[in-house]
């Protein structure tokens, strides 16, 4: 039994969500082989035969691949699908929109948001926003995942001395093209690998007082940043920041929600932080039902407060 | 251009499912039932699409139980012309759905697709993805905005970190993020409406798909609660709470 683990890189290095994707896959099968579909990828592939326990690393190389489009990259795993037993994506943006194709292509079910492996063909995922955790069985030959990255500790980045074996890529698909993204740059780290997240809510107003109250917090403890959907519909910050059952999956060392009141959207996406610390003018909000440290304050006086007190 | 779009009936959002004591399943008897939350954002996006002359026809089809042809009455009163309810008790995933709405694609001929990027009550993040594959067709999941230039269809996604911007022939697949849209309040007037539009009801053998289930379901249980903790007095407690207890920073 061998597990193909999808990489998702930016074609010079590998994101972190493949190495908890990676470990999933190693508690499914004996074998780990990694496959980067990208374009002048080189350094990711170099990058992904140092990840500790990946036995190979496939390398497709084709400026199709460049983007991640899910037509070409599902493609180029099909090639090769057929010595595999589990093929495994990150429950990410990416492998959210790639894996399906190839389950599909495959005619076998896919098991989404894995949590646990508790055999090779029976796994764990939340359901129903993580109001209810299913055991499924996965009855198809093939086993197609995806992995929520925060039910599984990364493996090393490094301590591998996988080959780097050349897979000829495929033309690209003329049906779609890429014409061009809006990747926000800045320092802090990626939010679903962050250890502390600074998170804020429809009570801070405007997109103004969001960066004036949260940024200074975030900035002090090297934290991401993170936002209720309250917020991201408001405007008062950007969408990708959304945490919460339809957002990002997050689970820090430590979470910071201001003026959220904690909808059970939103819990389901930040409840299995380690501590979370909530503050809130309303002592009835349900996110203090969550919160390991709860400040009844507001925030405006609050936050500050604090970023002058750390 | 007909555009089809599919919806599913799910338990409403803000109804907190409860595990049944047996393992089974979640209790869903006697909860309110609604139209998946996206599905409704995926119909919104179709009528504009109407509105602004791009679109000719709106077909709204459902996959599931007799009582999903409430969902489409809802459909219909948002806009959608006629609809289509495959009626089955069978529990189906989304590879089945799939499967159902290629076959129903196949015979409509829609220029369009559009589905909510996942259902709230599963949260398989598949359906669209899947019949994409089974047309071979392109995609452009979590849309937060669509428009047709120069016959093509011009999509923002939203992605990790930001948003991108891909350029599809047609036929295409579109899966709704919460931003593309913000869903129309149903007047009274238009519920009547859709009363009197079209209805068809088919069977999934009358499509020839087998809807027999791949994932097989072993329990289901209530997740690990979370204890609530304690309450600070003041910024000053809490900072030595996370300095001394919790030891976090």
């Amino acid at each position: 039994m061998t597990s193909l683990v999808i990489a998702e890189h930016d074609n010079a290095s590998i994101k972190p969500a493949t190495l908890n994707t990676i470990a999933a896959a190693a508690q499914c099968g004996a074998d780990v082989h990694v496959l980067v579909a990208g374009f002048n990828a080189a350094a990711a592939a170099a990058a992904a035969s140092q990840i500790a326990g990946v036995s190979k690393v496939i390398h497709a190389d084709e400026s199709g691949l460049a983007h991640g489009l899910a037509e070409n990259v599902a493609a180029q795993v099909l090639a090769i699908a057929a010595s595999y037993s589990h093929i495994v994506f990150a429950a990410t943006a990416s492998g959210k929109n790639i894996a399906p194709r190839v389950a599909a292509k495959l005619d076998v079910g896919q098991v989404s948001d894995i949590t646990k492996v508790i055999s090779a063909d029976t796994f764990e995922r939340p359901i129903y926003a993580g109001n209810a955790v299913a055991t499924v069985q996965a009855t198809d030959a093939t086993k197609v995942l995806t992995v929520r990255t925060t039910g599984f500790d990364p493996v090393a980045a490094s301590g591998g001395s996988a080959a780097v074996e050349s897979l000829a890529a495929l033309a690209a698909s003329a049906s779609v093209s890429f014409l061009g993204s809006e990747i926000a740059k800045n320092d802090r780290p990626e939010l679903t690998a962050a250890k502390v997240i600074v998170s804020g809510g429809r009570a801070l107003g405007s997109a103004e007082k969001f960066n004036e109250i949260i940024t200074p917090l975030a900035d002090k403890l090297h934290a991401a940043m993170g936002a209720s959907r309250a917020a991201v519909d408001a405007g008062y910050a950007p969408n990708d920041w959304q945490v919460g059952q339809t957002g990002k999956i997050v689970a820090p060392q430590l979470y910071i929600a201001c003026g959220i009141s904690g909808a059970i959207q939103h819990l389901a996406g930040m409840k299995d932080s380690k501590v979370i610390v909530a503050i809130n003018k309303d002592a009835e909000a349900p996110i203090f039902s969550v919160a390991d440290y709860g400040l009844v304050a507001d925030l405006f006086v609050a936050v500050p407060e604090l970023v002058a007190a750390l | 251009m007909k555009a089809l779009v599919a919806v599913k009936r799910v338990v409403d959002y803000n109804v907190k499912v409860r595990v049944k004591s047996d393992g089974t399943g979640v209790d869903i008897s006697n909860v309110k039932m609604s139209m998946n939350p996206f599905d409704e954002i995926a119909i919104e996006e179709a009528v504009r699409l109407k509105e602004k002359g791009v679109v000719t026809e709106i077909i709204a089809v459902s996959c599931g139980v007799a009582q999903c042809a409430e969902t489409l009455r809802t459909a219909m009163a948002i806009g959608a012309d006629r609809s289509i309810l495959v009626e089955t008790t069978a529990d189906l995933q989304p590879l089945a759905v799939a499967k159902l709405l290629k076959a129903l694609v196949d015979k409509e001929q829609p220029g369009l697709v559009i589905l909510g990027k996942q259902a709230i009550d599963d949260d398989c993040n598949q359906t669209g993805q899947m019949l994409a594959a089974l047309g071979d067709w392109p995609q452009a999941t979590f849309a937060s905005k669509v428009e047709i230039v120069d016959g093509k269809l011009q999509a923002t996604r939203e992605v990790d970190g930001g948003s991108e911007i891909l350029s599809l022939s047609l036929p295409a697949i579109i899966t709704t993020d919460l931003r593309l849209n913000e869903p129309r309040y149903v007047t009274l007037p238009n519920i009547m409406k859709a009363k009197k539009k079209q209805m068809d009801i088919v069977k999934p053998e009358d499509l020839g798909v087998d809807v027999a289930p791949r994932i097989k379901t072993l329990k289901v249980v209530e997740p690990p609660v979370r204890s609530a903790g304690i309450k600070v007095a003041d910024v000053a407690a809490l900072v030595d709470k996370l300095k001394n207890e919790a030891k976090v920073i």
